[in-house]
């Protein structure tokens, strides 16, 4: 969909219909993949030149959406390990555009999809529809903001759909039917759903019910649903296919890159990468 | 109560809830039961009969003759939250939420605290309710308040000192919010101040509000009139909406916030948002107010001489307040402060806490301005005398110094 669509009506139904790219980019992957993989990187941390390097790994090894995410001071919805590393990053003076200008030249280099992932005062402070029509420039293919309520950032779900870019929003097991099925009207893209409560970090047992609740989530939305949160290797992406549609991992790449540094990043994603039956 | 203010959550264009889509379900359910008990008159007896039972409401209105005598302005009253249980205004909002939690059927209580009175509150609370308490308290404040981590302690809440960001009150905040998105179940977040996501502004000033409840009717007693105006310092905002909340539609009484100036303007070391138009419109901590954060939108380093001031946000409602003029605000530095806190005590024989006392420095910046006739009541939010440690170095206090170092050396021993 192009930007400025005149297909594109406020609440409307012709807003859902228009496939942006990104979904029809997972449409076409679904069909050869047991389950899509998104990994994810914090920029800056902890340096650009790792970050690429990683980066590079997730290419190599099959990795079909990246989600980049641009620190911010009070990351709420993030973990111990995520919020000592936003704030590490802030405290090297990193700002925002250094992190776009390094967003562009990824999606420049790497035939993959990148999602950015931050808090919305980022976008507040740059200006929404502007960092919107940004993203859209440098060939990002959608935002992920987990401080963005459906209810209280109209604008921003509306404008992203409008330039044909995904806001993806987020459920979880305490979402109930009529809040699913807006989360899933007025977000675009995907869905993230975080199968637990807390934050970014933990461990998640997927276990039989949690399991189940994500497969309601997915017949009650019809959508695509990416699961994140909790993740730590090839077993629990295992344990997703044919329940989620993307396995997302975050805390523990940071965890595998400091502890066994990127030729450990290169064992895990290889066997990351078994789950579809490639190298 | 008369006051409503709020349209979905938003004044004018500051509040909402802007929290992770986990926590939507708490929110969304305490904004429910507290839209349930803020017209419920059975609600509000109990809570006010615990108040005067447990905290010694209402607390007196004193006529500042000293104060009024040395100026030779107008009337000075001061409003007495100093002499609540616990010391200070925070237990008013904590034993409100006390009997909300036993409606949501919570057990456990979470709280943010700054300069420690809050928390204390809190798990005075815990304590008389029988619930279990976890405090989060910025390292940093946890060290200059360490008296108030000790009675948190003995009164049996665990104390969690916050290391992230600047380790100051919006990281317990944070860190608070954090554990709510963990554990919202069984536990219940007490936020302390007019902040945070709806329904938090308004329920807290609803809670608060018995401060200018009593004022108003103890002003009227004595004058038969309101007053011409109120000042009251301004942190987070939640003792300001307090003294404010029962006059706001009474246009011929001025409202009058006063925030911590740090080491002035130009220094940059302060937490004015308001006064030095400094702050610019986020969204932060669950909540769209004004913040004082750089152009990226990171949220700054903040200070002041008084813990609970040291904030990096303000109150949605007067961020609002202060847009539509309905509330004037001031900023006092560090060392108006210490200079208004040396009148106050040998002319009033009272002992303010150093955030109470911005409001009497503002008033004191400006009551030449005052007729005789004219009736002001300040809000002493809190005492100080509780705060010795940070007062007896505030004041550079020579005595006071040699009994720290003589302690410092017996315990070394």
């Amino acid at each position: 969909m192009k930007a400025g669509s005149h297909l594109f009506r406020k609440g409307g139904e012709d807003m859902q219909s228009e496939q942006l790219q990104i979904e029809k980019y997972i449409e076409d992957l679904k069909k050869s993949k047991n389950i899509l993989l998104m990994t994810h990187q914090i920029i800056g941390y902890p340096d650009f030149a790792t970050n690429e390097l990683a980066i590079e790994c997730f290419y190599r090894h099959g990795v079909d959406l990246i989600e980049l995410q641009i620190p911010f001071s009070d990351p709420v919805a993030d973990g111990p390990l995520f919020v000592k590393s936003n704030q590490a990053v802030l405290e090297k003076g990193v700002k925002v555009t250094q992190c776009l200008e390094f967003v562009a030249r990824m999606v420049k280099k790497y035939p993959v999809s990148f999602l950015i992932m931050t808090y919305y005062n980022i976008l507040y402070q740059y200006g929404v529809q502007r960092f919107i029509d940004k993203c859209q420039q440098i060939g990002v293919q959608g935002t992920i903001v987990p401080d963005a309520p459906l209810d209280e950032a109209r604008e921003y779900f509306d404008y992203s759909r409008q330039q044909g870019l995904a806001a993806v929003s987020i459920a979880t097991p305490y979402s109930f039917e009529q809040r699913l099925q807006e989360i899933a009207s007025v977000g675009s893209g995907f869905i993230y759903y975080v199968p637990r409560k807390g934050v970014t970090g933990s461990k998640t047992n997927f276990a039989d019910e949690v399991l189940a609740g994500i497969k309601s989530a997915k017949n009650i939305t019809g959508a695509t649903i990416a699961v994140g949160f909790g993740i730590q290797g090839a077993e629990d992406v295992a344990k997703l296919i044919g329940t989620a549609d993307i396995a997302i991992i975050g805390s523990k790449i940071q965890r595998v890159i400091e502890s066994e540094g990127l030729s450990g990043l290169e064992l895990f994603m290889e066997a990351i990468a078994g789950v579809n039956g490639e190298e | 109560m008369n006051f409503n203010l709020s349209q979905n959550g938003y004044f004018g264009q500051y509040g909402g809830r802007f929290v992770p889509e986990i926590l939507i379900p708490a929110v969304d359910e305490l904004n429910r039961v507290f839209q349930e008990i803020r017209h419920d008159q059975d609600f509000y007896r109990q809570y006010y009969s615990l108040l005067m039972d447990f905290s010694g409401r209402p607390t007196p209105l004193t006529y500042a003759a000293g104060l009024t005598e040395y100026f030779g302005g107008g009337r000075i009253y001061i409003k007495r939250e100093d002499l609540n249980h616990s010391g200070a205004h925070k237990i008013n909002n904590v034993l409100g939420q006390g009997l909300v939690m036993k409606r949501l059927g919570k057990t456990r209580v979470i709280a943010e605290t700054g300069a420690g009175q809050h928390g204390v509150a809190t798990a005075i609370m815990a304590a008389k309710m029988g619930y279990k308490a976890t405090i989060y308290m910025g390292a940093e404040d946890a060290e200059r308040q360490y008296a108030n981590v000790f009675w948190m302690k003995q009164l049996g809440a665990e104390v969690v000192p916050v290391t992230t960001g600047t380790a100051t009150l919006k990281d317990a905040i944070n860190e608070a919010l954090r554990d709510w998105a963990g554990n919202f179940d069984n536990t219940h977040y007490v936020l302390g101040t007019a902040c945070g996501p709806r329904p938090f502004p308004e329920m807290v000033t609803f809670f608060q509000s018995v401060i200018s409840k009593e004022m108003k009717r103890q002003i009227h007693d004595l004058h038969g009139k309101n007053p011409d105006r109120i000042y009251a310092c301004l942190g987070g905002g939640s003792n300001a909406m307090g003294a404010f909340a029962e006059f706001l539609e009474d246009d011929g009484v001025e409202l009058i916030a006063v925030e911590a100036g740090g080491k002035g303007q130009a220094s940059g070391k302060h937490a004015s948002r308001i006064a030095y138009g400094t702050a610019s419109v986020g969204i932060c901590q669950g909540y769209k107010t004004l913040f004082l954060q750089d152009e990226d939108g990171q949220m700054l380093d903040t200070w002041s001489i008084s813990a609970g001031l040291d904030y990096v946000g303000v109150s949605p409602i007067l961020a609002h307040l202060a847009e539509t003029k309905r509330v004037r605000v001031l900023a006092a530095t560090d060392d108006q402060v210490i200079d208004a806190f040396k009148l106050v005590v040998s002319k009033e024989g009272l002992i303010p806490a150093l955030e109470s006392t911005h409001a009497f420095a503002g008033l004191f910046r400006e009551v030449q301005n005052t007729a005789s006739d004219d009736i002001i009541v300040v809000n002493m939010s809190g005492r100080g005398d509780k705060d010795i440690f940070n007062i007896g170095e505030a004041l550079r206090d020579e005595g006071w110094k040699s009994f720290v170092q003589e302690r410092g050396r017996r315990y070394a021993e």
